[in-house]
């Protein structure tokens, strides 16, 4: 056979094994339902994830094919859908956060629906009076710290913002820079609730002596945690002051080869020096199926799905009815007085802050 | 005759035009005028007020220079190791040149966790250094600095100046040389005066390649480099992702394409120049075994410096993946976890399945980019006896030959919304399909193949084939009896790229939006997303798990005879 016929013949071959035909496990449980089967497209960012078992039940009560789309974080998510509403991707968009909700609401993509299981989710956490997105889940985004690296040096781990910028906390403390990562804008989005824009002190004022005290940013998440942070490097980072969430500790016991007593790390949770971050749910305009795109937004906000978001997506579930797991009601703190930052002000000066933040801490 | 050598070439020309026609134009072209003109007035506006903003000329300054130093550097670096390649012959040559190429496919994620092993504060060579120096603070500090950057450059691209001239270099007549020698020219004379003019396409081509990836870094910059540094890329990242704001970041994306066509026309010119038809002889005759010790001693040198370079920071990985699991010792532990789902997750992946889907794209994207390839490069290559002369051929060629590469030099997060805006009416409703994943990496693969074949197509002797045409063959046996047996080394070098660009998850694919099909790479950054020392075990793991399958495919594609025609 000549080499460009083998190729070719690979090549088709091979397209033929990622054809069209899902082999997924997923989606075994149709394989014998009728044929009347529907597909509900749901649009969602990378860390969604959902137990099989939990998923399958709402395809066999609703004669549905789940189709779950990922692509990116919730911002690159939040772009294909605006830029695709005239001939949606999709029916469903899970992922959008408080950071992003202005810009999905200006942008016009969700249809409201007045979900009946509304009822059961706090007032505060509903941000759109008018229910186009419906909160489903939150979490905290705040310090963490490596405990047995602060006991070998006999400090005191930081209490609060503040103690960040004390002469004894110089270089270690690792930042994510807010322009490239979520939970980074969150926490400059912490400062800026907790300091404030005006007064003596305000937030840039903070960085400021953040900087001046060694504070290292970095691109995202990934590589302050298991690069720079004593903790999650396994002794090769040199930093023991990590943004990250308040789930982490949790996470960091469940997670461990090992059962721990206690959680090798902590969150610092003090007045004000975490931010909230909320996530939602929304029909897309033009959904080809609403009574099952609403049947799926129920779902999500129902005791089933949200007993389930812990321990798959390390958040906490948003309907107060849902029992947390034993490891979160164990080793998770919830922060009692989050920072306040409306998301409006924060659609309106994103841009700017960002810049700000950037002309202080890295020019 | 004439008339059906017109006709193949026509239709060699068609398919690849028509590809990136569907693909990569038109899904540009509609991101572009959606980004200029939201509401249907066309407007310059934003291309003006990027030059007129010193931060974003600073940023392409800064791109470019970045750029033209790492491929200097890479270049310089893998120049002699391309020789030891393409002349001697030694034990474990194959698997010391496919480890070369493992980088590539290596998320920026964890080559940065690799790196900072190696040298971060407290990596292995600070504290070396620190035992030997006797000095209690680590003595590099190279983390967010521009030789981070560098270094990581020549780490991804060692291996396509290695292949791609090493390969080129295998045919050339030692004997040129060889006279140089004899007539009185000194051993670096005859290499100055008679190799490396000789080389110049091989050179040139492995250089652009590794200027235009350089000039689009983006996870690197971002990564390694730290907040400081950015690319025109990383701006474009911003500007979309963070601010949706489209017509900058179209205005920055034209800039970037521009830039790259530009360089790619100059290129073009400069080749055609420098481009000479040569008796090529089989590699059979050109290599052998180091005779000397002086000649040992360039090969251990050369396979030393790669070994240190590009192997060691791999082997940092592995060593983790092993010896990271509290249960003590070298442990398999996290590979064991690899195949459970305690959680009952329906995003598991099975190690199996995740093999089976990079395996699977990568293989029809080197399918693809080879058949469509071999048709490009047919058509750009100007020797060939079947096309018109002059005039119109040689006009069209050097639009041409620029055009094939510019998906290369197109921003993934344009071309990935692209997709999005364009792709989506029957019967091109592609957005969500596997097989856009495919077109994706083809686009990027595709150059890749092009420039690796071109050079060998262009230096066959004319004579060869006017004789196979004397002797009445048809311009389609000329092609596979002539051109392909002397190009296929050169074509398989190419199907290594095609194959490492899918597995590594190149470009525009990460913004797709696609269904449950999760490669390698897809699984490393789940497991990666999370705390918890079982996550990253298995990310490493996971990692090991993408090199060894890499390894054994390229040994595997190598291997490939190209049947009846024999080896060149």
């Amino acid at each position: 056979m000549k080499p460009v016929t083998v190729f070719a013949l690979i090549g088709l071959l091979a397209l033929a094994a990622c054809g069209p035909v899902p082999a997924s496990p997923t989606e075994a449980p149709t394989a014998t339902t009728p044929p009347e089967t529907r597909t509900l497209r749901v649009m969602t960012h990378d860390s969604f994830d959902i137990s099989e078992e939990v998923l399958a039940a709402f395809e066999a009560q609703h004669n549905a094919t789940v189709e779950i789309l990922q692509a990116g974080d919730a911002g690159v998510v939040l772009n294909q859908a605006i830029l695709s509403r005239d001939n949606p991707l999709a029916d469903v968009l899970y992922g959008v956060d408080n950071t992003l909700l202005s810009r999905a609401l200006e942008a016009d993509i969700f249809d409201p629906y007045t979900s009946p299981l509304l009822a059961e989710i706090p007032d505060h956490l509903e941000l759109d009076p008018q229910h186009r997105a419906l909160p489903v889940d939150y979490g905290d985004v705040c310090l963490n710290y490596d405990k047995a690296w602060f006991a070998e040096q006999d400090l005191t781990p930081p209490a609060n913002l503040e103690d960040l910028v004390k002469p004894e906390y110089r270089g270690l403390t690792v930042v994510e820079n807010p322009a490239t990562s979520s939970p980074g804008l969150a926490f400059m989005l912490a400062t800026i609730g907790h300091f404030g824009e005006t007064g003596a002190y305000t937030w840039l004022d903070y960085w400021a002596d953040l900087r001046d005290n060694g504070v290292l940013v970095t691109e995202g998440w990934e590589d302050a945690y298991w690069g720079q942070f004593t903790y999650g490097s396994g002794g090769e980072g040199d930093r023991p002051i990590v943004v990250s969430y308040a789930s982490s500790p949790p996470v960091e016991v469940y997670f461990a080869e090992e059962p721990f007593e206690e959680a090798p790390t902590a969150a610092v949770v003090g007045d004000s020096s975490c931010f909230r971050q909320i996530e939602f749910v929304g029909i897309l305009k033009g959904a080809q199926n609403r009574d099952l795109a609403e049947a799926w937004v129920d779902f999500m906000l129902g005791t089933t799905f949200q007993e389930d978001i812990p321990l798959h997506m390390f958040m906490f579930p948003a309907n107060q009815n849902a029992a947390l797991p034993e490891v979160f009601a164990k080793f998770a703190v919830i922060p009692e007085h989050p920072a306040e930052v409306s998301y409006d002000a924060i659609e309106a000066n994103r841009e700017a802050w960002v810049e700000a933040w950037t002309e202080v801490v890295l020019r | 005759m004439q008339d059906a050598g017109q006709r193949l070439l026509l239709a060699s020309c068609i398919l690849p035009l028509a590809f990136l026609l569907l693909f990569y134009f038109y899904p540009l072209f509609s991101i572009l005028t959606l980004s200029f003109a939201p509401e249907g007035h066309f407007s310059l506006a934003p291309l003006e007020k990027l030059f007129s903003t010193p931060y974003y000329v600073h940023v392409l300054w800064f791109t470019t220079w970045q750029a033209t130093l790492s491929t200097l550097l890479t270049v310089g670096l893998a120049l002699p190791g391309a020789y030891v390649f393409a002349r001697y012959d030694f034990p474990g040559k194959s698997l010391v040149q496919a480890l070369t190429t493992v980088p590539f496919v290596l998320p920026t994620i964890v080559v940065a966790l690799a790196f900072t092993a190696l040298l971060g504060p407290h990596g292995l060579i600070n504290l070396a250094l620190m035992g030997l120096l006797g000095l209690d603070r680590p003595p590099l500090n190279l983390q967010h600095t521009l030789a981070i950057i560098l270094l990581a450059h020549i780490f991804y691209n060692y291996t396509l100046v290695l292949r791609i001239v090493g390969t080129y270099w295998a045919n050339l007549d030692p004997r040129l040389e060889e006279a140089a020698r004899m007539l009185g020219a000194n051993r670096w004379r005859a290499f100055r005066e008679v190799t490396l003019p000789l080389l110049t396409p091989a050179i040139g081509a492995a250089a652009l390649l590794v200027f235009v990836f350089c000039f689009t870094s983006f996870g690197v910059i971002l990564v390694l480099g730290g907040p400081r540094f950015a690319t025109l890329e990383v701006e474009i990242y911003h500007q979309t992702i963070h601010y949706l704001n489209l017509p900058l970041a179209a205005a920055l994306s034209v800039v970037q394409i521009l830039f790259t066509f530009a360089l790619m026309a100059a290129y073009t010119r400069l080749q055609a120049r420098t481009t000479l038809p040569l008796e090529l002889r089989p590699r059979q005759v050109t290599q052998r075994w180091p005779r000397y010790w002086r000649e040992w001693l360039v090969v251990g040198a050369n396979v030393v410096l790669m070994l240190v370079l590009l192997v060691t920071p791999l082997a940092a990985l592995v060593e983790r993946s092993l010896t990271l699991s509290t249960t003590g010792g070298v442990s398999l532990a996290f590979y064991r976890q690899l195949f459970y789902n305690p959680r009952g997750s329906a995003f598991y992946v099975p190690p199996v399945a995740a093999v089976r889907n990079s395996v699977g794209f990568a293989l029809a994207t080197m399918g693809l980019s080879v058949v469509l390839g071999l048709m490009a490069a047919a058509v750009l290559d100007s020797q060939n006896p079947a096309r018109s002369p002059r005039g119109r051929g040689r006009w069209l060629r050097r639009l041409l030959d620029p055009i094939f590469m510019l998906p290369l030099g197109t921003s993934a997060v344009t071309l990935g919304l692209g997709f999005i805006v364009a792709l989506d009416e029957p019967p091109l409703n592609l957005r969500t399909t596997p097989l856009l994943v495919v077109l994706a990496h083809t686009l990027v693969a595709l150059p890749f193949v092009v420039r690796s074949v071109l050079p060998a197509l262009r230096s066959i002797h004319p004579r060869l084939r006017e004789a196979a045409a004397l002797l009445g063959a048809s311009p389609w046996r000329v092609w596979r009896e002539v051109d392909l047996p002397i190009v296929a080394r050169a074509v398989l070098v190419g199907a290594v790229f095609a194959f490492t660009i899918s597995m590594g998850e190149f470009g525009a694919t990460s913004l797709i939006a696609r269904p449950e099909r999760p490669t390698m790479p897809i699984a490393i950054y789940r497991f990666l997303g999370r705390p918890g020392t079982v996550n990253y075990g298995q990310a490493l793991a996971m990692s090991t798990l993408l090199m060894l399958v890499c390894t054994l495919g390229f040994l595997a594609i190598e291997r490939f005879r190209a049947g009846e025609v024999g080896e060149f």
